[in-house]
């Protein structure tokens, strides 16, 4: 594997302050934006690059777990900030960090358990990329199919309680917004199934491959965490959209739409 | 043998409507009226237990509370003052509808084939009618239900609500801001101002 020199990095740097000094020549107003991301991509993954590190050499499951935990809070607070309409209360962060626990921790332990099986099963170097991976497919797939569901029983509420009105119990009348909201949450990975390898190398197994890796081992690998995503997605995204659809009705079946609050943006 | 009235509303109310009781006997037509805000729309709402209140309302003296709430909403059925669709076809709304009932309303089988933002305000108000009669609810709770029609359309729909609630012995309120309606339907009259419900000569 060639290692990278802090120079390779400055270099490459350069070609984003350039971007950002044509960005503010032309007047498209990004460059403070871009700068800022920047900034934050360096700072975020040299700071997790340092808790790797000091994560890999040892192998203490508490620490493993502290870490786990710290990324499911992490991606929980992202759901909710992405929602346009989030639910009120502890439900609005507890929906979609609950449905992502619950999907993303069980197929991270599935892999572990019994298809990767390193020794300890939670040895850091596949445990955590892999949870990462996983918490970071769940987390937009579970935003994307709740934001559909909340802003879309927003703008037909009239619809819902005219539903309601007829004897449609909440289940019925939210059937077709709980399939459509399941599905804008499963899009996302089953284009990018079946765009891989044709329309776009996968990062990971690019990455693999960049470190030395056999292409057919790095192949591999990304077959199986495409497979582990795209079940992770859909079931992380059907928890939370069956739990949001049921959070938005009350026991006698009334639509409850003061439980949701719009973001003010 | 004590007679059990069909609706009874016992100290019902909500944020903005004062505790209301009174009693809707089989084919008896309440008519309710009231300037706009005063709470007709909350009442209907209330009965049919789309909102939150206190209070009881009972059907046939079976408390709301005792039947799932889905339930109570096919047995007390709102029409509300403007009707919303959710398929792309009008006739996707209805499982079976005879052209028999759409003439007895003036309106065209054709409709059924078209578009629901094809149909015109007052078809659909009809059409949300007879979607509602289709449930056979027990208690009917009409808002508006010939506002914007003409006057002959307007007689069209009085008659097939007077004829369902004789032939099925059923009971309804009926919110009207039409004195010379409420007196064709009226058994009896409710006035409504502040949220405060009274009864009241027609």
């Amino acid at each position: 594997m060639i290692s990278l020199s802090p120079i390779d990095l400055t270099i490459t740097s350069l070609l984003v302050v350039l971007l950002a000094i044509t960005s503010w020549r032309i007047g498209a107003g990004v460059e403070r934006k871009l700068l800022w991301a920047a900034l934050r991509t360096t700072l975020q993954l040299l700071l997790i690059g340092w808790v790797l590190k000091a994560l890999f050499t040892q192998s203490n499951p508490l620490w493993i777990a502290l870490m786990a935990s710290m990324m499911l809070l992490i991606a929980g607070r992202e759901v909710m900030s992405r929602q346009q309409h989030s639910f009120r209360g502890i439900w609005g962060y507890g929906m979609g960090t609950l449905a992502m626990f619950v999907s993303s921790f069980s197929i991270a332990l599935i892999a572990l358990q019994f298809i990767i099986r390193p020794d300890p099963w939670y040895q850091p170097q596949y445990a955590i990329p892999l949870l990462g991976m996983l918490l970071g497919n769940t987390m937009n797939g579970i935003s994307l199919g709740l934001d559909r569901l909340t802003s879309s029983a927003w703008q037909q509420r009239h619809q819902i309680e005219a539903k309601l009105m007829l004897g449609f119990t909440a289940c019925e009348a939210m059937e077709t917004l709980r399939k459509d909201a399941i599905r804008v949450g499963m899009i996302p990975m089953i284009n990018a199934m079946a765009a891989a390898g044709v329309i776009s190398l996968p990062g990971m197994m690019t990455g693999q491959i960049l470190a030395g890796a056999p292409p057919m081992e790095a192949v591999k690998y990304q077959i199986l965490i495409m497979f582990l995503i795209t079940a992770g997605t859909g079931f992380g995204t059907m928890v939370a959209i069956s739990a949001g659809a049921s959070r938005l009705f009350d026991e006698r079946e009334r639509l409850r739409l003061d439980r949701l609050k719009r973001r003010s943006d | 043998m004590e007679k059990i009235a069909k609706l009874t509303l016992k100290e019902l109310s909500t944020l903005h409507l004062r505790p209301t009781s009174f009693s809707v006997e089989r084919a008896e037509i309440v008519t309710l009226n009231g300037p706009s805000g005063a709470g007709k729309s909350l009442l209907l709402r209330s009965i049919c237990d789309l909102i939150e209140h206190q209070g009881d309302v009972m059907l046939n003296n079976i408390s709301v509370r005792t039947i799932a709430a889905h339930q109570w909403r096919k047995d007390v059925g709102m029409l509300a003052a403007e009707s919303y669709w959710w398929h792309e076809r009008m006739g996707d709304h209805f499982d079976s509808i005879s052209n028999a009932e759409l003439s007895q309303l003036g309106l065209s089988p054709k409709l059924l084939k078209q578009h629901t933002s094809e149909c015109s305000t007052g078809e659909r108000q009809r059409l949300a009618l007879l979607r509602l009669l289709q449930n056979q609810p027990q208690v009917l709770l009409l808002d508006e239900p010939t506002s914007g029609l003409d006057q002959g359309s307007a007689r069209q729909v009085e008659a097939l609500i007077l004829d369902y609630i004789k032939d099925n012995q059923a009971a309804a309120i009926w919110v009207s801001h039409d004195p010379e309606q409420c007196r064709r339907v009226a058994t009896r009259h409710f006035q409504i101002e502040n949220g405060l419900i009274q009864e009241a000569a027609l």
